[in-house]
């Protein structure tokens, strides 16, 4: 074994073994920030094997999407409506989390079974190396044309809906009722996310 | 990429210090993968003690460059002229206790800098000083260092989080807003730069800036994205006037001010890195990186030497170090002076500025380059 293989291997398996364990801690974890960290591992050892496969711009792509926009955006979001709350008594939760872990027990198995029957052409195509993203560039905007309008088509919708629902104060009117817009609704009292909770920190969070 | 063949064969293959090393190598009786193993570590250990010591000179400027702007003398007794002043700063850091206050989160409270501090200094990797100064010239280039400065809100919401602190937590989440907004424009504006030179490689971007010396550097094709660029770096810098997240009269230090020892240490060194590097990538993208003012191959057929000759190339190499560092440091040195001249935006202005105007300047660049690219091929990168 030569010296690239032998680090090809180890990097294939800390990637792999902090993916799984990562993605275990993300849902199995009862913190929900600590979730939302070790999300943003999981996503960055996903770009690590995109990089072990020759794919060094879909890999800066992962990390610029995922962990740079969308798990930084969900920590935003945690942290600023975070409530330190128990959560109620749901009768039957040992049941649900065993037919919940059933339900994936069985997902995986039928993955590992496609895993194992599809005949997969070992070794893979030959790397694009450089040429990747020039090629991503002229799929995209060749064949891929429709599917890549209707996605920002979509992205535009739901940011408009999000615009909407966030600046319900200024339509004064309520979009879906026609009624005037439930202040109430907007002003709700907000909990602290820190620990240890002083009387001026409802303040704290509109500061930002 | 044939803008960049040709610029290669201008400038020639230029010092190769791998293949002569490994050659050295395998001259003592070395294998071929030994001698490669041997030279793995040499460059990135290089580029490490070169970001450090740049970051102690950094240190050493602001220090001065403050006290001239305020007419005091600055630090004065630490060796001649205060030069030793960041060593003993750094060592008062080292030898300070380590604290993690009693209600923070331990754990997410020490991995916080780290993550701060690992991408800014994993972005040396596609820096260049020269030809093939650099540690690795991967194809993505730039994007790489769009894509790793994009880690580091992740771990200031981490730190500001984990300190437990009011200050802190607004601190982090700031930081996090800022760095999100500025990204895109900065984006934009590396986008237009790479629109020119047909490569997200930082050394064919340089190449692609060689042909007339200073005439040809990007900053007079992209004089616009120049400022957006810099204006951004600032701001993914979190230098005055952008440094919302740490200012001092709004939130004491922001998610800074829990921490002692090593881990502020490691937060002020990732700060410091960051600037230096981004003024080293104004340099690369805008101010011909590593390239004389006046084409080197010009001044070699002046004096009728060729370009290729050993000692021409050993010259004309330290040149380039020179040159992207005195490039680099003139940046360094405006970012001070309008850190020690200019007040701090609030944080409506700043999220003003990034997204209606800087962003929307972006984008009309962008197009503006791409109908010149196609109406002007000859000097817009064909």
């Amino acid at each position: 074994m030569t010296i690239a293989s032998v680090t090809q291997l180890i990097c294939f398996v800390v990637l792999s073994l902090t993916l799984v364990v990562g993605s275990l801690g993300v849902v199995l974890l009862p913190n929900i920030v600590y979730s939302a960290f070790l999300l943003a591992g999981v996503f960055l050892s996903v770009a690590g094997l995109y990089l072990m496969l020759n794919a060094s711009f879909v890999a800066a792509a992962q990390v610029l999407v995922y962990v740079g926009a969308v798990n930084v955006l969900i920590l935003f979001a945690i942290m600023l409506v975070n409530k330190k709350e128990e959560m109620a008594e749901i009768p039957g939760l040992l049941l649900r989390r065993v037919l919940s872990g059933a339900v994936c027990l069985g997902l995986f198995l039928l993955i590992l079974r496609v895993d194992l029957t599809t005949p997969w052409a070992v070794p893979g195509p030959a790397p694009l190396a450089d040429d990747s993203a020039l090629l991503i560039g002229i799929h995209l905007f060749s064949d891929y044309l429709l599917p890549f309008e209707l996605a920002s088509v979509l992205l535009l919708m739901a940011m408009i809906g999000a615009i909407v629902l966030a600046r319900r104060d200024v339509f004064s009117s309520d979009v879906i009722t026609g009624e005037a817009a439930d202040q109430g609704l907007l002003e709700k009292e907000r909990t602290p996310l820190l620990l240890e909770s002083t009387a001026g920190e409802t303040t704290l969070l509109e500061k930002v | 990429m044939s803008t960049a063949g040709s610029a290669l064969a201008v400038v020639g293959p230029g010092l190769d210090l791998q293949s002569s090393f490994t050659s050295a190598m395998e001259g003592f009786g070395l294998s071929q993968g030994t001698a490669h193993l041997l030279w793995l570590p040499l460059p990135m250990l290089l580029v490490l003690v070169a970001a450090v010591i740049g970051v102690l000179v950094n240190v050493w400027l602001e220090r001065k460059i403050s006290a001239a702007v305020q007419q005091r003398i600055g630090p004065e007794y630490a060796g001649a002229l205060g030069v030793l002043q960041p060593m003993a700063d750094g060592l008062k850091l080292l030898f300070k206790e380590d604290v993690i206050p009693r209600r923070a989160d331990g754990l997410l409270f020490t991995l916080g800098p780290v993550l701060v501090l690992v991408p800014v200094i994993l972005s040396w990797l596609v820096v260049p000083f020269g030809q093939n100064l650099l540690i690795s010239d991967v194809g993505i280039g730039v994007f790489l260092w769009i894509a790793l400065s994009s880690i580091q809100p992740i771990g200031l919401l981490m730190s500001g989080y984990a300190s437990n602190n009011k200050y802190s937590l607004l601190g982090g989440l700031r930081a996090a807003a800022q760095s999100i907004s500025y990204e895109i424009p900065l984006a934009l504006a590396v986008l237009a730069v790479v629109m020119m030179s047909n490569s997200l490689s930082t050394v064919d971007i340089v190449n692609q800036q060689s042909g007339a010396g200073i005439l040809s550097w990007n900053i007079w094709r992209q004089p616009v994205g120049f400022l957006i660029f810099w204006i951004c770096a600032l701001a993914e810098c979190e230098r005055l006037p952008f440094d919302l997240p740490e200012a001092e009269e709004e939130l004491v230090a922001g998610y800074q001010t829990e921490y002692a020892g090593m881990k502020f240490a490691l937060f002020y060194l990732g700060s410091y890195i960051n600037l230096v590097l981004s003024a080293l990538l104004v340099a690369v993208l805008y101010l011909g990186g590593w390239g004389f003012p006046i084409p080197v191959e010009w001044l070699a057929g002046a004096i009728g030497q060729s370009v290729d000759a050993p000692l021409v190339q050993l010259i004309t190499g330290s040149l380039g170090i020179v040159m992207t560092v005195l490039k680099a440091y003139l940046l360094v040195f405006i970012a001070i002076l309008l850190r020690w001249t200019l007040p701090r935006v609030r944080i409506d202005q700043l999220l003003d500025l990034g997204w209606k105007f800087l962003l929307p300047i972006a984008l009309v660049n962008l197009l503006v380059t791409a109908g010149l690219k196609l109406a002007f091929p000859a000097f817009f990168g064909g």
